[in-house]
């Protein structure tokens, strides 16, 4: 077990480098610090000084790859692809183009996003399946069929009109939890009730659909089948035997979610003024503050490979048939 | 009056697309066993529903896709041309473009929604809502003719709506009728029994709804802003239609720009296994370990910085926007092409084992051939079902990203754009919906029908097969 965890994890090794090679590609090459200098200071009446100290200001000024002026190992280490990325896999994520330290910023808005990202993906969970179960239960009646039906109508949905119309309608005509904000403690709950039904409520259509093809799957297997002929009761079957089986695939689908909860969501946090990482990001975007979106896109593949490390253990936990090698 | 023909990238990427579209319907209906599915999918009378109103999407979409610049004056026996570049779709609703408020109004409203100080002739300043410039313009005295003016013209649109589709629907019986031998009166009992093999029952009450809507819809706009106008006093229901081409673009060129991609390396994967699988697998291993909305606005934030440091390469506003959209195409297409690759790598490491490559093998077919002609005809379904399947992801996924500030470009008119600029004006008092509305209802209509049609397609292809949604905005979404 704990040979197949170490070779997992080196095994994320190249993927990481590859993330890190891509995106410093992306940033560093495909334009050069001066262009991001001139659209940060404006593209015309921008003067060569200036740009200078933007990028001194900002360690840009150094050189890519190889730093030919510095002496031993600091033709290597001082220059932009060790500052800005190599030391992302120590975490350190350096200052934002506004100065900020990154690494404390994250630390502090990691928070109020799982605040909000964990309620939404436990209630979800419980809601979708209680749901697709409902619905694989009632199979190829009118309750499956209308079931069927409100899911698709529901995922056709932009979740922009689940948030704006769910702002208008409980925040603004029922005046029953403030429209967005945020504040710590147990006041939280106020701010949070709104963000999290609406995360829930704009998930069910893909989700509850999904879930019951799943279950649908499940439910025409032999095992079943047998479980029925030796007279078990219809709930019994459902509950007992498909719902456990069927949890092998949702769990790969989960499991690799559970990291990428600390990231927020971008939409709501920014709709709810939640000052957590999803509107950090789109701060930052908004702002082009480039290092703060680069640390977050490092951060997020570390976040989804820790998922898929996850999901394969997690296999090997609840199904016996699958074994380390 | 003479015109210069104006082709934009995507554009020429559309007439693309219509061209392989076209090479392959001739394909298919030459094969029986690859007609056998699409008869299927037309037997699905809610997909056949939901096919009929794509089809008016897709028709305002390709109007909207021929563009052209009209000639102003002829100077010195050259013509020269306006610097605005114009569809036929914008020459077709030239008086929805043209005539516009000065800034919001109510929809079908003959008054500003706003009061604001009118001199009247004899020189006297009251506050009132002052009368909109073309809105309702036609009335002497909006407070006693307005309604009855609404109703008479909603009548009227109906009954062209009615026309339209009495006339449709004899032609489509007397058709019908001549295909099968059944005299027209039979034909007509059948359709309306709905026993016919293509569900035309289905699709005439489509159509009959959407020209219910559609006819008064038509016959208000000429003289009414249907669906009230924006900020700057621009009418809703024409930028309601104009994001339609967005949407469409962003759906289908996306797919179009990543699909030699995904097919190539998740065939060439399962196929060759060995180091060429590791290659390709590590290839979209670390590409989909960055979550799709990040890399999206890393790779949009960096092409902003591109165009704004190159804005010699662009000799219109448009054709600069057009390119933005091409990117933004071309960069979900890098984001999008790993969930298909990993399931092509899938099914062509099965196909490979099969008695058939075997005894290609056998033979000493080359290795480029079993791939063309073996292996890549029986994976297609699951690119067909991917592709609809994708759609309407992308079309969400559209508003979305313009939210976020790396989608379209601001002055494209995108559903995205719509609820962007008008997500604020919720806080007005009284209260500006008919943006938002228009923008939901227009993209609810687009995904539903997509979705529907989608599933049609996947139940014809493939029932079984769990292709999730490559593009998964709805994890960051929620």
């Amino acid at each position: 077990m704990i040979a197949y965890i170490t070779r997992r994890l080196l095994y994320a090794i190249p993927i990481l480098v590859g993330v890190n090679v891509l995106t410093f590609a992306l940033f560093f090459v495909v334009n050069s610090p001066d262009d991001m200098a001139r659209v940060h200071l404006g593209v015309k009446r921008v003067t060569p000084e200036a740009i200078q100290k933007w990028k001194e200001e900002r360690g840009y000024d150094k050189p890519l790859l190889y730093n030919g002026a510095a002496a031993g190992g600091g033709r290597f280490i001082d220059t932009i692809f060790y500052e800005k990325s190599v030391r992302l896999f120590a975490f350190d994520f350096g200052r934002s183009d506004q100065g900020r330290d990154i690494g404390y910023d994250i630390s502090t808005r990691m928070w109020p996003s799982l605040a909000i990202a964990v309620p939404v993906f436990l209630m979800g969970l419980a809601a979708y399946l209680t749901f697709a179960l409902l619905m694989a239960f009632f199979r190829a009646t009118y309750v499956d069929f209308w079931g069927v039906v409100a899911c698709v109508a529901m995922m056709s949905i932009s979740g922009l009109f689940y948030i704006i119309g769910g702002q208008y309608l409980v925040g603004k005509l029922l005046s029953i939890v403030p429209i967005s904000g945020y504040d710590g403690g147990a006041d939280a709950f106020r701010f949070l009730a709104l963000p999290v039904i609406i995360g829930v409520v704009s998930g069910i259509g893909a989700n509850t659909r999904w879930y019951r093809t799943i279950f649908l799957e499940e439910i025409n297997k032999d095992y079943v089948r047998t479980a029925r002929a030796k007279g078990l009761s219809e709930p019994r079957v459902l509950f007992r035997h498909v719902l456990q089986n069927a949890m092998i695939p949702i769990l790969t689908g989960v499991v690799a979610v559970i990291p990428l909860l600390f990231m927020g969501s971008l939409i709501a946090e920014s709709f709810f003024g939640i000052p957590g990482l999803g509107s950090y990001t789109i701060d930052a975007i908004n702002s082009q503050d480039f290092a703060v979106v680069r640390a977050m896109v490092f951060l997020g593949s570390v976040l989804y490979i820790i998922g898929l490390i996850c999901t394969d253990i997690s296999y090997t936990l609840v199904d016996p048939r699958v074994r380390f090698e | 009056m003479s015109f210069k023909l104006e082709i934009l990238w995507t554009d020429a990427l559309i007439y693309l697309l219509l061209v392989v579209v076209a090479l392959l319907v001739r394909h298919v209906r030459r094969h029986e066993h690859l007609m056998a599915p699409w008869r299927k999918v037309a037997r699905s009378a809610s997909g056949m529903a939901a096919a009929t109103v794509l089809a008016f999407f897709v028709v305002i979409g390709l109007a909207d896709s021929v563009h052209y610049r009209p000639a102003v004056e002829v100077r010195d026996g050259k013509t020269i041309y306006a610097v605005e570049v114009l569809s036929v779709f914008d020459k077709l609703t030239t008086k929805l473009r043209t005539q516009k408020a000065k800034t919001y109004s109510a929809p079908l409203a003959t008054h500003r929604y706003a009061k604001e100080t009118i001199e009247l002739p004899d020189g006297l300043q009251v506050r009132d809502y002052p009368r909109l410039t073309y809105g309702g313009a036609h009335l002497a005295d909006p407070a006693t003719e307005w309604g009855p003016d609404i109703a008479r013209r909603c009548l009227y649109g109906i009954a062209g709506g009615a026309l339209i589709w009495l006339v449709v629907a004899t032609l489509l019986c007397v058709v019908l009728a001549r295909w099968d031998p059944a005299d027209t009166g039979r034909m007509w009992r059948a359709l309306r029994r709905g026993e016919t093999e293509i569900p035309w029952r289905a699709i005439l009450l489509t159509l009959a709804v959407v020209l219910a809507v559609g006819g008064p819809l038509v016959a208000l706009a000429a003289n009414y802003h249907v669906f009230g106008t924006d900020k700057v006093g621009q009418d809703v229901f024409y930028q309601a239609l104009k994001s339609v081409r967005t949407g469409l673009v962003i759906g289908t060129l996306t797919t179009l720009v990543m699909l030699p991609f995904a097919l190539a390396l998740g065939v060439m994967a399962g196929y060759f296994k060995g180091w060429v699988d590791d290659v390709i697998q590590y290839l979209y291993t670390t590409l989909s370990s960055i979550p799709g909305v990040l890399l999206i606005a890393a790779a949009v934030l960096m092409m902003q910085v591109w165009i704004e440091t190159h804005p010699e390469l662009f000799d219109t506003v448009l054709a600069r926007a057009d390119l933005r959209l091409l990117f933004l195409c071309v960069i979900l297409g890098i984001t999008s092409w790993t969930g298909l690759a990993r399931l092509l790598r899938g099914e062509a490491l099965k196909l490979r084992e099969m008695e058939y490559i075997q005894a290609a093998h056998a033979f000493a077919v080359p290795h480029f051939r079993i791939l063309t002609r073996h292996i890549l005809p029986n994976v297609m379904h699951i690119v067909l079902i991917a592709i609809v399947m994708d759609f309407s992801g992308l079309v969400l996924a559209e508003a979305v990203l313009s939210y976020v500030g790396v989608g379209v470009d601001p002055s494209t008119i995108s559903f995205g754009t719509m609820i962007n600029s008008a997500r604020l004006e919720m806080a007005r008092e009284p209260i500006v919906w008919w943006s938002l509305t228009a923008a939901f209802t227009f993209m609810l209509l687009l995904v539903l029908s997509a979705n529907l049609f989608a599933d049609a397609v996947r139940d014809a292809f493939d029932p079984r097969i769990r292709v999730g949604r490559s593009f998964r905005l709805a994890a960051q979404k929620a």
